[in-house]
């Protein structure tokens, strides 16, 4: 018994599509048995992981909430893992972007007179704190060439310590009775709220309007088709004369760009002030994100959405039945890897071939 | 006195070192055969979790250690399925692999958390151990520590000095030519992930069952990634992941020390050495390396579907 892939000359499209539903469904099969092992209903489970977080307007919001930073980290990671550059250190660029628009938020604490530019600088401050927190791993790929995987990976680390040292130190609220938290910013340093009474804030509009910008750029400019092509084919990129180096620092500095973003839309919306952990792993799981959504915008929204549902569902489960958050990781991590594994289908004949030694004899 | 000083502090610095042993001569068998495995972390740490769990349970650290490589392989065999088997993409697959040993082994440790078990045991060997200076270096490790050191010097002999060492290193050098030999790529490169994945549970079980002795959530603390990192510096040679290792260890060690003795420098800057310091690594290696070309296996990462 042999397995044989034949590549297919087209993707199937229909696959490409089917594909992460079909995993996913494993993927919920497979959580069901480990559910039932733990002693609770799997359908009990099912509802309360995927139906009853639909059901309320706050858990609606919620869920709106968690898929806003993940999708903004997941398209900016797109575009490196279409160029086949591997950033794995998103969660760094979240946590230094957060850190440095927050910052401003801190520095601008009690400023009077007029204050609508507060907010766009903490913005923009974020953005480019991420971006060049990126350009780190990037340039050391371009000059040196340096594994890119490693030492983004490596920055993740220095940057929760940088965070965890700066909140604890210079940043401190000095009148916060030595609590490890910076002050809670100002009106004007917040993200405002969508609706009176209500969580949903603006970083939800922002993280849309990146998708929708994402999708134009892939699909319609010259650089979007750079980088689909220095993915799907190098050596013709080499020949169309696209350069690498300019590639590489500028996806990594998108994505860099994207998880800073999301990283001061997180502190400035949701929490408001700086505090020793600003994300509960939001840069891994965008990688999660990117490949359940085929690594093309639209359908990354979606599996954040999906994501988040599955977030907000395990923090339920955790409470009412009891199981472990680290279930939800757990399944999270199995999706990825059936992902990857249905992927094969797109691009492959998939045969199990009876009996013999791979047939590689001349035919 | 200041011999016993300098060996108290070389024990540490091994047993620093051997985790980082142990998941990098497995991940340099699986990269030599040209399987690129980010999920080291996730082994390892499920490898940590399930060998505590077992310990506990069995009373006994030798089952606790097995299971601990038991788990490790488990998880590469589904790295390898995808990889090797179904032609998928080694760096996502590696991540992913590395997510769910996280989640994993936080389901397998919940019931764990706050427990402790004696640390495996230490040879002793009447007069031997004793011996000043060398003593308690030489002859009184854990078998971890004995263990780590026999495989780098195993895998270097196998790598180098037998026939399927020379199939492994060619497989993992171009697998095209080597499968138009008739060599078996996908099984041999399915055998190293599962090797590597033995390797990294068993630095998960050295963690959880000699190092620190409990299971904590987190607790490998990066390690997989310094692992993963040591082989590169290393160039894909077993004898220089060893000695790599011992540096990270050293430099392990001395942060501790650092930290303990306060020399004014945040706690934080020093915990970030580590990290900083395979940065450096990396970027020093690159530097030396820059008009030799890559000493990487040439197929390292590639996929690979047998053409018929």
């Amino acid at each position: 018994m042999r397995l044989d892939l034949v590549p297919r000359t087209r993707r199937s499209p229909v696959l490409d599509i089917l594909s992460p539903a079909l995993a996913f469904v494993a993927a919920v099969l497979i959580g069901g048995l480990a559910v039932a092992g733990l002693g609770v209903s799997p359908g009990e489970a099912f509802v309360t992981y995927f139906v009853t977080p639909l059901s309320e307007i706050w858990s609606l919001q919620e869920i709106a909430l968690k898929a806003a930073p993940l999708a903004l980290i997941a398209t900016g990671l797109a575009f490196c893992y279409r160029a086949n550059l591997w950033n794995i250190g998103a969660e760094g660029q979240f946590v230094v972007g957060g850190l440095a628009g927050g910052w401003v938020g801190v520095a601008t604490h009690g400023t009077g007179g007029f204050t609508l530019w507060i907010l766009p600088a903490m913005l923009f401050a974020g953005t480019l704190a991420g971006a060049a927190y990126a350009m780190i791993p990037a340039v050391l790929k371009v000059r040196l060439g340096v594994s890119e995987i490693l030492t983004s990976l490596m920055l993740v680390y220095v940057a929760q310590l940088l965070l965890d040292y700066m909140v604890r130190g210079p940043l401190r609220d000095p009148a916060g009775y030595n609590f490890p938290q910076s002050v809670g910013f100002d009106g004007a340093a917040r993200l405002p709220y969508l609706m009176e009474g209500e969580t949903l804030h603006a970083g939800v509009v922002i993280a849309f309007l990146a998708v929708v910008l994402a999708t134009v750029v892939l699909a319609r400019t010259l650089f979007g088709f750079e980088v689909r092509v220095v993915g799907a084919s190098p050596r013709a990129a080499r020949f169309a004369g696209f350069s690498d180096a300019r590639l590489t620092l500028a996806v990594f500095a998108i994505s860099g760009g994207a998880a800073g973003l999301a990283g001061i839309v997180e502190v400035a919306g949701k929490i408001g002030q700086l505090q020793p952990e600003i994300s509960p792993g939001y840069g891994f799981t965008a990688i999660i994100v990117a490949f359940l959504g085929r690594l093309s915008p639209p359908g990354i929204l979606i599996a954040a959405l999906v994501i988040a549902l599955t977030t907000i569902g395990g923090e339920g489960a955790q409470i009412d039945l009891k199981l472990p958050l680290d279930l939800t990781r757990a399944f999270q991590g199995l999706l990825l890897g059936l992902v990857l594994g249905a992927d094969v289908f797109a691009g492959y004949h998939v045969r199990l071939v009876p009996g013999g030694p791979s047939g590689r004899a001349i035919s | 006195m200041t011999l016993d000083i300098v060996q108290m502090v070389l024990v540490t610095v091994l047993a620093a070192a051997t985790p980082l042993i142990l998941a990098g001569i497995g991940e340099l068998v699986a990269e030599r055969s040209g399987v690129l495995n980010l999920g080291v972390e996730g082994m390892m740490i499920f490898g940590a979790a399930v060998s505590f769990a077992v310990a506990v349970q069995t009373g006994s650290t030798l089952l606790g250690a097995l299971a601990g490589a038991g788990a490790g392989l488990l998880l590469a065999a589904l790295f390898g399925i995808l990889t090797v088997g179904l032609a998928a993409n080694q760096v996502a697959s590696g991540l992913s692999l590395t997510i769910l040993g996280l989640g994993l082994s936080g389901l397998v440790g919940a019931n764990y958390v706050g427990m402790k078990r004696d640390p495996a045991p230490h040879l002793s060997l009447p007069g031997l151990t004793d011996l000043p200076g060398i003593g308690r270096l030489l002859f009184g490790q854990d078998a971890f520590v004995y263990t780590a050191i026999a495989l780098v010097a195993a895998v270097s002999w196998f790598l180098w000095r037998t026939r399927a060492g020379l199939t492994l290193r060619a497989i993992g050098d171009d697998h095209v030519a080597t499968h138009a030999l008739g060599l078996k790529v996908r099984k041999v490169r399915f055998l190293s992930v599962l090797f590597g994945g033995a390797c990294a549970g068993l630095g998960g079980a050295y963690l959880a069952l000699a190092y620190t002795p409990f299971w904590s959530p987190g607790m490998t603390a990066g390690r997989g990634w310094i692992a993963l990192a040591l082989v590169v510096f290393a160039s894909w040679r077993p004898l220089r992941v060893a000695a790599g290792a011992l540096l990270f260890g050293g430099a392990t060690v001395l942060q501790l020390h650092a930290q303990a003795a306060g020399l004014g420098l945040p706690g934080q800057f020093l915990s970030a050495l580590p990290y900083l310091a395979t940065i450096l690594a990396l970027v020093l290696l690159s530097l030396g390396q820059r008009h030799g070309g890559s000493l990487a296996p040439a197929s390292l990462g590639r996929v690979f579907t047998p053409s018929r």
